[in-house]
C-alpha cells in the first residue's frame, strides 16, 4: 500500500463567469520515503491539487476524487476534527513564500511550539528543547535566541528554514514542499534543497516536491509527474524522463533547459497555459504544440500505459520513434 | 520604537501649531467686530471700547497677537467667556468629565458589541448571521443619530417610561462633584438610588452616541478579518492542523486588530462630533452642548477655546493610537 | 487581456469590463435595491413640484397636527398627516429630497474636484510641498467634521449654502489623502515608468496615465460622502445652523418638530425615516460599487 494515493482528483473553482477547473482528473501515488516531483508551469494546477489534499482551499473550491487516501484512510470521508489530527502531524506542507507564510504577530518560537503542544502534547520545557533541537536540525544558528525573533526580522532563507522546522516538528510521514526555493536567492536554494533531501533520508518520510524547475528535478527526484493546465500529461522515473520524454510538453520543457541548449538562443515554449476563457477543445497543449494537427485540436487525448509514461498525447509512438522530434 | 515615537511627536508639533493658528484666526475672520458683538444691545462707550481693544490685544501687529495667543494657550489661558466672564479653560475642565464619561461608555458599548460581531460575521461569511449583522451595521452606519435619539426617547421614555429624557441624574440627588464622573460620584455619595439614577440617565445617550462607532467597528473588524483570513500565514496555521477557534481567535484576530485599533482611535473624532448632537438632545451638560450654546450666544472666546481643546484632544488620542499601534504591531516595534 | 484572446481556439469570451462590473454589482442584491431607491430619490428630487400635492409652505390652519391617513382622525387629503403649522407632510418631504440631493451633489463635486487636484499635485510635487499639503490636511482632520462645519457656519452665517461650503471643506482632506495614496502606489508601477520613458509630459502623466487607475477608490469614497454630506447637512439643519425654516429640509423639519415628539409621532418619524432610507440606499450602493471596483475583494 502506498503512503499517499490519489485517484482522479478534480478541483473546480466557482468564479464570476462560471466554473473553472484548476485540476482535472489527476492521479498521484507516493510511497514511504519516496521523492516525487510534480513539474509544470504556473497555472498548471500543481499546488492546487496538494492544497486540496491538505484541505486548504477556499470555500469557492469543489473537490471530487475517486480516492484521496493517506495510509489507507480516505481523507474525504473523515470528519474535520479527525482530519486535523493527520494534517500538520503526519502530513506537513511548506510553501513558496516564506516571508508571508509565517504570522507576523508572533515569534517564530511561539509558532513552532504551538504545533508541538497541540499534536504531541509536550510540556513547556519539552517544547522548548524540541524547538531548539529542530532549529539546530534545519541549520539555524544560535537557535536559543532565534526562537524569540519575529519573522520580519529574519531573511527569507531563515524563514524558510523555520517553516521546514515547523513542518517536520511532529515527524511527518509525508512532506509536501510547494516550490520551496522559488522565492529565495540562488545560493540559498541549493542549501534548502539539500536540507530537504537530508531530512528525508534521516526521517524516512515521503516527499512531494512541487516545482517548475527541471534542473531541481534532475538533481533530486526519483519519480516525476508533469502537469499541464490541470492535467497530468506524463509520469516517469526521473532518468527515463530525461532520456526519453514521451509528451511534447515534456520535450519542450527539457529543451528549454540552458544545459541542453544547442544554439545561442534558448528555445522557449510560445504562448501561456490556457486560462478560464481560452481553454481549447481538444488536447489542452495543442495551441502551443509544434506537432499539433486537426486531430489534436478536436479530440482530447487519453493517457497511455505506464510503458509510454502515461503520456496524454495522440502521437506518443511517433515521438518515441523520433519521427516527430 | 523610540525613533518611531519621536517621528510621531515630530508630526504632532506642526499640526498643533496649525490648529492653534486656525483657532486664532477664527475670531479675526468673523464678520463684524467681536467687541461690538460682545457689548450686545447695550452698546459701549468709546473709552470702554478702547479698553477692550487693548485687553484683547487687537491694537498690536497680527504676528505679535498670535505669539501672545500661543503663549497664553501654552499657559492654559484661553481667554474669558463673554457671557459668564469665567476663564474658558476652567469652564472646559468643569464640563469635560461629563463628555468623557459619556464617550467612554459609548466606546465600551461599541467595542464590546462590535468586535465579537465582526469576528463572528467574518467567520460565517455569507451565511444568514453574517448578512443579518452586516445589514444592521449598515443601517446603524446610515443612522441620523439625532433622529435615532428622538425615536428612542419616544419609545423608552414616552411609551415605556423606563428612562429619563435629559440630564445626568435626578434632581432630588445632590452631592459634591469629586471626580466629575457621575457614576463614580453617585457611588461615593452613598445615597440610595443615586447610582441607579445615574445609570438610567446614561443608557440612552450611550446607545445613541455608540451606534455609529458600533457599526463602524463591526464592519471594520469583519473586513479586516476577511482580509487576514486570506493571508498565507493563516494557510500555514491551517496546515498545522490547528482548530478553527484557535486560528480565528488567535492567529487571525491578532492581526486583524491592528487596523481595527486604528479605526477605534479615529472614531474618537466621530464620537466628539456625535457628542455635539447627543448632548444637545439629552441636555447633557458636556462640551458638545456647551459649544453649541456658545455658538448661538456668539460667545466667541468659548467657541475659539473649545475648538482648540477638542482638536488637541483628537490629536492626542491619535498620537496615543499611533503609539499603541506601534506596540501591537511587532513590525514597527522592533524596527 | 487582449494578447490572451489572440490565441486561436477559445470557447468562452472574457466579459467586457463594464459587463463584468455590472455582474459583480448586480450580484450584490442590496446594492441593486439601493440603486432603485436612489433612482426613486433622484426622480422625486427632479420632479418634486409635480409630485407634491400641495405647496410645501402652504398652511392649512384647520388641519393642524392631523395624523396620517391610516390613523384615526387622518384623511387621505394629507396622507402622511400635517405638521404643527398645518403644512402637508408628504409635500414637504418630497420637496425636501431636492435639498438633500442638491447638498449631496454640490458637496461631492466640490470636494472631489478640489481633493483630487490637490492630491495629484501632492503625489507628484517635490517632497517639501507634499509634506506641507499633508500637514495642512492633518490639521483640518484634527477637528471633528461636524464641529468644524458648525464653526464655519457660525462664521459664515447659518444657511444651506454655507452649510454646503463648510461640509465640502471638511470633506476635502479625505480625497486629498486617498488620491495621494493611490498616486504614490501607482507611480511606482512599470506602466508609469514606461509612459515616462516614452516622454509623456508631467500633466499627461498625472491626468491621463495615473489618474484613471486611481479612480476606483475615489468613486467609492464619493458615493459614501454623498450620504455623509446629507447626514451632516441634516444635522446642521437640526441644530439650527443649516437650512432655515420654513425651508422643508429634512433636518430642519426635525428640529421644528422636536417639541411635539411625544404628542405627534409622525412629524418626527417621517423626516428622519426619509434621511435614513436615502442615506442607507446610497451606502448600499457604495458598498456594491466597492465590491465591484475593488479587485482585491473579488472572488478569484
Amino acid at each position: 500500500m502506498s503512503l499517499l494515493d490519489i485517484r482522479n482528483l478534480t478541483v473546480e473553482f466557482a468564479t464570476a463567469s462560471g466554473k473553472f477547473r484548476a485540476v482535472d482528473g489527476v492521479d498521484l501515488s507516493v510511497d514511504k520515503g519516496e521523492l516525487m516531483a510534480i513539474v509544470g508551469e504556473s497555472g498548471s494546477g500543481k499546488s492546487v491539487s496538494m492544497l486540496a489534499l491538505m484541505g486548504l482551499l477556499p470555500w469557492t473550491a469543489t473537490i471530487t476524487a475517486d480516492q484521496l487516501s493517506f495510509e489507507g484512510i480516505d481523507l474525504t470521508k473523515i470528519s474535520a476534527r479527525d482530519r486535523r489530527k493527520i494534517i500538520g502531524k503526519d502530513i506537513a506542507m511548506i510553501f513558496q513564500e516564506p516571508m508571508s507564510s509565517l504570522n507576523p504577530c508572533f515569534t517564530v518560537g511561539f509558532q513552532i511550539k504551538e504545533a508541538l503542544r497541540i499534536h504531541l502534547g509536550l510540556n513547556r520545557k519539552e517544547r522548548h528543547e524540541r524547538a531548539i533541537e529542530l532549529f539546530d536540525q534545519v541549520g539555524i544558528p544560535a537557535p536559543e535566541s532565534r526562537l524569540n525573533t519575529f519573522p520580519h526580522q529574519m531573511s527569507g532563507g531563515m524563514n524558510q528554514r523555520v517553516m521546514i522546522a515547523m513542518a517536520i516538528a511532529c515527524k511527518p510521514k509525508l512532506l509536501i514542499a510547494d516550490e520551496p526555493t522559488t522565492a529565495l536567492d540562488v545560493t540559498i536554494q541549493a542549501q534548502i534543497l539539500d536540507l530537504l533531501l537530508r531530512l528525508r533520508d534521516e526521517q524516512g518520510m515521503g516527499l512531494v516536491l512541487i516545482t517548475h524547475d527541471m534542473g531541481v528535478v534532475a538533481e533530486t527526484a526519483e519519480r516525476v509527474q508533469v502537469q499541464y493546465a490541470g492535467q497530468k500529461v506524463e509520469e516517469q522515473p526521473v532518468k527515463d524522463l530525461f532520456r526519453t520524454p514521451r509528451h511534447p510538453y515534456t520535450v519542450a520543457l527539457l529543451n528549454a533547459l540552458p544545459e541542453r541548449a544547442t544554439s545561442k538562443l534558448l528555445p522557449t515554449i510560445p504562448g501561456v497555459v490556457p486560462g478560464q476563457f481560452d481553454r481549447p477543445k481538444g488536447c489542452l497543449f495543442s495551441p502551443r504544440c509544434q506537432y499539433a494537427d486537426d486531430l489534436c485540436r478536436s479530440l482530447p487525448p487519453t493517457p497511455h500505459s505506464a510503458e509510454f509514461g502515461k503520456a496524454r498525447c495522440h502521437y506518443v509512438e511517433k515521438i518515441i520513434a523520433g519521427e516527430l522530434a | 520604537m523610540f525613533g518611531y515615537f519621536l517621528t510621531r511627536l515630530g508630526m504632532f508639533i506642526p499640526t498643533f501649531l496649525g490648529v492653534t493658528l486656525i483657532s486664532f484666526m477664527f475670531i479675526r475672520v468673523l464678520p463684524g467686530d467681536p467687541i461690538i458683538v460682545m457689548a450686545g444691545e447695550r452698546g459701549m462707550t468709546e473709552e470702554r471700547y478702547q479698553e477692550m481693544v487693548e485687553k484683547l490685544g487687537f491694537d498690536k501687529p497680527v504676528l505679535q497677537q498670535y505669539w501672545d495667543y500661543l503663549v497664553g494657550v501654552l499657559h492654559g489661558d484661553l481667554g474669558e467667556s463673554f457671557v459668564t466672564k469665567k476663564p474658558v479653560w476652567d469652564e472646559f475642565f468643569a464640563l469635560f468629565p461629563a463628555t468623557l464619561e459619556l464617550s467612554i461608555c459609548a466606546m465600551i458599548f461599541a467595542v464590546a458589541l462590535g468586535l465579537p460581531a465582526g469576528v463572528i460575521a467574518a467567520v460565517n461569511r455569507g451565511k444568514f448571521f453574517d448578512r443579518a449583522l452586516m445589514s444592521s451595521a449598515l443601517v446603524g452606519y446610515s443612522m441620523p443619530i439625532f433622529w435615532w435619539a428622538l425615536l428612542l426617547i419616544i419609545v423608552f421614555s414616552g411609551n415605556l417610561g423606563w428612562t429619563p429624557v435629559s440630564g445626568r441624574i435626578d434632581l432630588l440627588y445632590y452631592f459634591p462633584s469629586v471626580t466629575g464622573f457621575m457614576l463614580i460620584d453617585s457611588l461615593l455619595s452613598g445615597q440610595a438610588g443615586a447610582f441607579g439614577s445615574a445609570v438610567r440617565h446614561l443608557i440612552l445617550p450611550t446607545i445613541v452616541l455608540g451606534t455609529i462607532p458600533l457599526a463602524v467597528i463591526a464592519r471594520q473588524t469583519r473586513s479586516a478579518m476577511l482580509e487576514v483570513l486570506g493571508e498565507d500565514y493563516i494557510r500555514t496555521a491551517r496546515a498545522k492542523g490547528l482548530s478553527p477557534s484557535r486560528i480565528n481567535g488567535l492567529h487571525a484576530l491578532r492581526n486583524a486588530l491592528i487596523p481595527v485599533i486604528t479605526v477605534i482611535g479615529l472614531s474618537v473624532g466621530t464620537l466628539l462630533a456625535g457628542a455635539i448632537l447627543t448632548e444637545t438632545i439629552f441636555s447633557w451638560p458636556g462640551i458638545g452642548k456647551w459649544m453649541v450654546d456658545s455658538i448661538f450666544r456668539r460667545d466667541y472666546p468659548v467657541v475659539q477655546g473649545g475648538l482648540l481643546m477638542i482638536a488637541v484632544i483628537v490629536m492626542l488620542v491619535n498620537l496615543l493610537v499611533d503609539v499603541l499601534y506601534g506596540i501591537i504591531n511587532p513590525k514597527i516595534r522592533r524596527r | 487581456m487582449a494578447e490572451l484572446s489572440a490565441i486561436p481556439p477559445k470557447t468562452e469570451d472574457r466579459p467586457s469590463a463594464l459587463r463584468e462590473f455590472w455582474y459583480y454589482f448586480s450580484e450584490n442584491r442590496g446594492a441593486v435595491m439601493g440603486l432603485w431607491v436612489f433612482a426613486a430619490f433622484v426622480f422625486c428630487a427632479a420632479f418634486a413640484p409635480l409630485l407634491a400635492p400641495y405647496d410645501p409652505t402652504e398652511q392649512f390652519r384647520e388641519h393642524i397636527l392631523q395624523p396620517p391617513a391610516w390613523q384615526e382622525g387622518g384623511s387621505w387629503a394629507f396622507p402622511l398627516g400635517t405638521d404643527p403649522l398645518g403644512r402637508d407632510m408628504l409635500s414637504r418631504l418630497i420637496m425636501g429630497s431636492r435639498y438633500s440631493f442638491f447638498v449631496g451633489i454640490v458637496v461631492v463635486c466640490v470636494a472631489v474636484t478640489g481633493g483630487v487636484i490637490i492630491g495629484l499635485l501632492s503625489g507628484f510635487a517635490p517632497k517639501w510641498i507634499d509634506t506641507m499639503i499633508m500637514r495642512v490636511m492633518d490639521i483640518i482632520l484634527s477637528f471633528p467634521s461636524l464641529l468644524l462645519a458648525l464653526v464655519l457656519v457660525a462664521i459664515l452665517g447659518p444657511s444651506l449654502t454655507n452649510a454646503m461650503i463648510a461640509i465640502a471643506i471638511v470633506f476635502q482632506p479625505h480625497y486629498v489623502r486617498l488620491t495621494r495614496a493611490s498616486v504614490l502606489s501607482e507611480r511606482q508601477k512599470d506602466y508609469v515608468t514606461s509612459a515616462r520613458v516614452a516622454g509623456a509630459s508631467k500633466a499627461r502623466l498625472m491626468f491621463k496615465t495615473v489618474l484613471p487607475n486611481c479612480l476606483a477608490p475615489i468613486i467609492v469614497q464619493a458615493a459614501l460622502s454623498f450620504s455623509t454630506a446629507i447626514l451632516d447637512a441634516a444635522a446642521l439643519g437640526f441644530l439650527g445652523m443649516g437650512a432655515q425654516p420654513p425651508t422643508p429640509e429634512w433636518g430642519t423639519m426635525l428640529a421644528e418638530a422636536r417639541e411635539f415628539i411625544l404628542r405627534a409621532w409622525w412629524v418626527v418619524t417621517f423626516p428622519g425615516l426619509a434621511i435614513l432610507v436615502t442615506v442607507l440606499a446610497i451606502n448600499l450602493m457604495g458598498d456594491g460599487l466597492r465590491d465591484a471596483l475593488d479587485p482585491k475583494l473579488k472572488r478569484s
